[in-house]
C-alpha cells in the first residue's frame, strides 16, 4: 500500500506540493486530475525520487518502506515504477541492452538471478507480441528518433519487463492518438490484479474510459481536494475543475 | 549488460585504490647525467652501442631541436618545462642483456603482471605478443621465435638497430621527419627504445603484437619511438598501454610513432593510453607530447588509428595519415576523456595526395570537472587527389559545469572533385538521462557508464575485442565521481 501524509514539497523556493494525503491500498488504481500546474508531475517526481525538490514536511511510505529516504534506483528495485510524461533519449544505447540491464538491476534488488541475453529476448519478444508491438524496438537506441506514440509505448514495454508492484503514470496519455492509447491501456490492465496497484495521473478522462480506476482524486493547488468514484471523473470533464472543486 | 556489470565492478575497484596502477617498482637503475647536451646523446647512443650513422642523426637532430622554438597554439597550459631537469636515460641495471623471458628480472615481470599485462608465453589464449618497455629499455618481448617462423620482426627499436640496421636506416624519419617539430625532433636526439615491427610480403600477422610502455623511474622522460612497416599484401594490428606511477611532479612523454604501408597492406594501430593523469587538485601526471604519423604508400593501402586516451595531465597528440598510394584509407577513431584538470588537444590530420582517397574522422571528447578537451583537426586535399573524400564527425559531452569542449577542424581543398564532409555535436549528460536511468533502477555509477560507453561507442567497436573491455572500464574510472 502507498500511503502519503501531510506531503509538502517545493523546488526553488516555491511550494508545489501543500499537503498531500492519500492511500492507495494494494490491488486498486487510483487516477489524479488536475489541471495544468496543480502539482501532478511534482508528486510522480517526488514518489520517484527526481533531484531538485525539496521535501518540506510529511511523508510517503510503500509497503512500510520510507520512499523519501530511497535513492531512485532503490525505490524501483522495491517495485516503484515511473512511466515518463517526457521519455528520456540516450544515444549510442540500445534499447535491449538498456532493457536487460534495468531488468536485471531490479531482479538484483529482489535478490532474483539475472536473465542471460537468450533468456531476456525470449522473455522480450513475449512481452512484444502480448504488447502488439514491434520486435524493432528492440533494436533502436533508447527512445531516438521514437514517435511521441513510439515512446510512450516503450514506457509500457519497460514497465511490463520491469514488473513492478506500483505503478505510476505521469500523462502518458498525453499526445496519444486513440489507437496508441488503447495499447498503453491494454498493456496497464494485464498487469491488473490483487498485487498490483497503480496511480494514474492525466488531464483528462478520455484514458479512464480505457483504465477503469477504483478512486478518482482532484488534485488542485498542491491539494487533493476531492476524492470519490469514477463517476468524478465524468463529472469533470462535463463541468470542469473549477465548479466540481468549488 | 556484461559491459555495465563490469563497469560497476571495476568502479568498485576504483573506489577502494584511486589510479591503481600508480605503484613504484624498486628495482637498481642506471640513470645518465640530468640534463641534456650533446654529450647526453652521445652517452645514449654509446650505450646502445649504435653505429656511426645513428649517432649522426641523433646529433643532427638535436642541433636543429636548439634552434626550434616550443609550440604553443595548443590549447593546453602548463608551467615552462625545464628541459634540464630530467633525466633522459634510466634503465635497470643488468649488465647483460636477457635472452629469454627466464633471463629477465622477475621483479621487472612482476611490475607487468600488477599491470595486468601477459608476460609468460604459456598464456596462449591472450594471443597477444608483447613488448615491454620500462622507462628508456625494452626488457622483454614475447613471442619473438614463433612470429620470426612467419618471417615477422617484432623487437624493441634498439635490437632492430643492431639486428637489421638496413631496414630501420631505410625508415627512420621517412614519415615523420627530425625536424617535423619540436618534440619530435628532440625525440629523434634522445629516443630510448621503442617497438619495431616489419611485416613481409604478403603475410598476415597471426596474433595482435602490443607493446606496454611503463615510465618507473623519478624526474625522468620517456621518448619512446615505434616504426612498423607492413609490405605489400601484409596486415597488422598493434596495440600500445602505458601506465606511470603517481607522482606530485610532471613527467614527459615524448612519443613518435612512424607507420608505412605498401601496396593493399593495412595497419591497425590501436591505443589505450593511461599515463598518470595527476591527482584532483591538478598535481603531477605525465606531460603526453606525442607525435604519430602512418604514410599509405601502396595503392589500396589503409592505415587506421583508434585511441582511447584517458590518461595523462595534458594530451598534446594527433595521429594522422599521408594518404599517398591511389585508392588508399585513412582513419581515426578517438574517445579522449578530460576529468579533474586535465587538458587535451588532440585530433589528426588526414592529407589527401593520392587518387581516390578517403578518410574518416570521428572523434568523442568527454569532459569532466575542470578537465578541457579540444578536437583539433586538418583535412587536407591536394589538387591531384582527384575523387578524394573525407567525413568528419566530432562529438562532445559535457559533464557538469566546469569543464570545456571546442572543436578546431581545418579543411584545405585544392580539389574540385573531392567531397569534405564535417559534422559537430556538443551535449552533456542530462539530469533527466541520469534520473531516467536510475527510476529503472541502474545506480548512478552505471547510468554514467551506459550513457558514456553510448556515446563512444562508434569509436569502442573498432577496438580488438581485449581492449574494448578494458577501455569500457578505463572510461567508468576516469569518469569517477565526476557526477553528484
Amino acid at each position: 500500500m502507498l500511503k502519503i501524509e501531510g506531503l509538502t514539497a517545493e523546488i526553488d523556493g516555491k511550494q508545489i506540493l501543500k499537503g498531500i494525503d492519500l492511500e492507495v491500498p494494494t490491488g486498486e488504481i487510483h487516477a489524479i486530475m488536475g489541471p495544468n500546474g496543480s502539482g501532478k508531475s511534482t508528486l510522480s517526481y517526488v514518489l520517484s525520487g527526481r533531484e531538485g525538490y525539496e521535501i518540506t514536511g510529511g511523508s510517503a511510505t510503500y509497503n512500510g518502506l520510507d520512499l523519501l529516504a530511497m535513492e531512485p534506483e532503490e525505490r524501483a528495485g522495491s517495485g516503484v515504477f515511473l512511466a515518463f510524461q517526457y521519455p528520456v533519449e540516450l544515444p549510442g544505447v540500445g534499447n535491449a541492452n538498456f532493457l536487460r540491464t534495468a531488468v536485471n538491476a531490479v531482479r538484483k534488488h529482489r535478490g532474483e538471478p539475472e536473465v542471460d541475453a537468450m533468456q531476456f529476448l525470449k522473455l522480450a519478444r513475449a512481452k512484444i507480441k502480448a504488447l502488439q508491438m514491434s520486435d524493432d524496438m528492440l533494436k533502436r537506441n533508447v527512445n531516438v528518433g521514437f514517435s511521441g506514440g513510439e515512446k510512450k509505448r516503450n514506457e509500457v514495454l519497460q514497465m511490463a519487463l520491469l514488473e513492478p508492484t506500483l505503478a505510476i503514470l505521469d500523462e502518458t496519455d498525453s499526445g496519444l492518438d486513440i489507437d496508441a492509447l488503447k495499447i498503453v491501456a491494454d498493456g496497464v490492465n494485464a498487469m491488473r490484479g490483487p498485487n498490483f496497484s497503480s496511480l494514474v495521473i492525466t488531464h483528462y478522462q478520455r484514458l479512464l474510459d480505457y483504465i477503469v480506476p477504483d478512486r478518482v482524486h482532484v488534485l488542485m493547488g498542491g491539494r487533493i481536494v476531492k476524492s470519490g468514484g469514477p463517476e468524478l471523473a465524468l463529472e469533470l470533464e462535463a463541468e470542469g475543475y473549477a465548479k466540481v472543486a468549488a | 549488460m556484461a559491459a555495465v556489470a563490469e563497469t560497476l565492478e571495476t568502479v568498485q575497484a576504483a573506489n577502494d585504490g584511486g589510479y591503481k596502477w600508480g605503484f613504484e617498482t624498486d628495482i637498481a637503475m642506471e640513470f645518465a647525467p640530468k640534463g641534456l647536451n650533446e654529450d647526453i646523446v652521445r652517452f645514449i647512443s654509446a650505450k646502445k652501442n649504435e653505429p656511426e650513422w645513428l649517432l649522426e642523426w641523433r646529433l643532427k637532430a638535436y642541433a636543429m631541436w636548439l634552434k626550434m622554438e616550443e609550440p604553443e597554439w595548443a590549447a593546453v597550459k602548463y608551467p615552462k618545462i625545464d628541459y634540464q631537469d630530467a633525466y633522459y636515460y634510466a634503465a635497470p641495471s643488468n649488465k647483460t642483456v636477457p635472452k629469454s623471458l627466464d633471463e629477465v628480472d622477475p621483479e621487472l615481470l612482476r611490475t607487468y603482471e600488477k599491470l595486468g599485462i601477459p608476460v609468460q608465453e604459456q598464456q596462449r589464449l591472450q594471443g597477444i605478443a608483447v613488448d615491454m618497455v620500462f622507462d628508456s629499455v625494452s626488457v622483454a618481448t614475447t613471442f619473438k621465435d614463433r612470429l620470426a617462423k612467419e618471417g615477422i620482426i617484432f623487437c624493441s627499436i634498439s635490437e632492430a638497430v643492431q639486428n637489421h640496421p638496413e631496414l630501420v636506416k631505410q625508415y627512420l624519419g621517412s614519415v615523420v621527419p627530425q625536424g617535423d617539430n619540436y618534440f619530435a625532433c628532440l625525440n629523434s636526439a634522445v629516443f630510448t627504445d621503442g617497438s619495431f615491427v616489419f611485416i613481409p610480403k604478403g603475410v598476415r600477422c597471426p596474433m595482435e603484437l602490443s607493446t606496454y610502455f611503463r615510465i618507473n623511474a623519478k624526474s625522468t622522460g620517456q621518448f619512446e619511438r615505434t616504426l612498423i612497416i607492413a609490405e605489400a599484401g601484409s596486415h597488422v594490428s598493434y596495440l600500445e598501454g602505458c601506465t606511470a606511477p603517481m607522482r606530485d611532479e610532471n613527467q614527459m612523454h615524448a612519443a613518435v610513432v612512424e607507420l608505412v604501408a605498401m601496396d593493399d597492406a593495412t595497419i591497425k594501430y590501436s591505443t589505450v593510453q593511461n599515463w598518470y593523469p595527476g591527482d584532483a587538485e591538478g598535481k603531477g601526471g605525465i606531460y603526453n607530447f606525442v607525435t604519430k604519423r602512418g604514410a599509405c604508400r601502396g595503392a589500396r593501402s589503409k592505415i587506421s588509428w583508434t585511441q582511447v586516451e584517458t590518461g595523462s595531465a595534458i594530451t598534446w597528440k594527433y595521429p594522422s595519415c599521408m594518404l599517398l598510394g591511389d585508392d588508399s584509407v585513412g582513419e581515426f577513431y578517438s574517445v579522449a576523456i578530460t576529468n579533474n584538470h586535465q587538458q587535451a588537444d588532440t585530433g589528426t590530420k588526414m592529407w589527401h595526395v593520392g587518387k581516390n582517397t578517403r578518410s574518416t574522422i570521428v572523434s568523442k571528447g568527454i569532459s569532466a570537472g575542470q578537465g578541457q578537451n579540444t578536437y583539433r583537426g586538418l583535412v587536407k586535399v591536394s589538387p591531384k587527389a582527384t575523387g578524394a573524400r573525407n567525413f568528419t564527425q566530432c562529438d562532445s559531452l559535457l559533464i557538469g559545469d566546469q569543464c570545456g569542449a571546442h572543436t578546431v577542424p581545418y579543411i584545405e581543398n585544392r580539389c574540385a572533385t573531392a567531397k569534405v564532409e564535417h559534422e559537430a555535436t556538443t551535449s552533456r549528460i542530462a539530469e533527466d538521462q541520469l534520473f531516467y536511468c536510475r527510476s529503472r533502477g541502474l545506480t548512478q555509477e552505471e547510468a554514467v557508464g551506459l550513457i558514456v560507453n553510448g556515446f563512444c561507442r562508434e569509436v569502442l567497436k573498432e577496438l580488438p575485442m581485449e581492449f574494448a573491455v578494458e577501455a569500457q572500464k578505463l572510461l567508468a574510472i576516469s569518469l569517477e565521481g565526476s557526477v553528484g
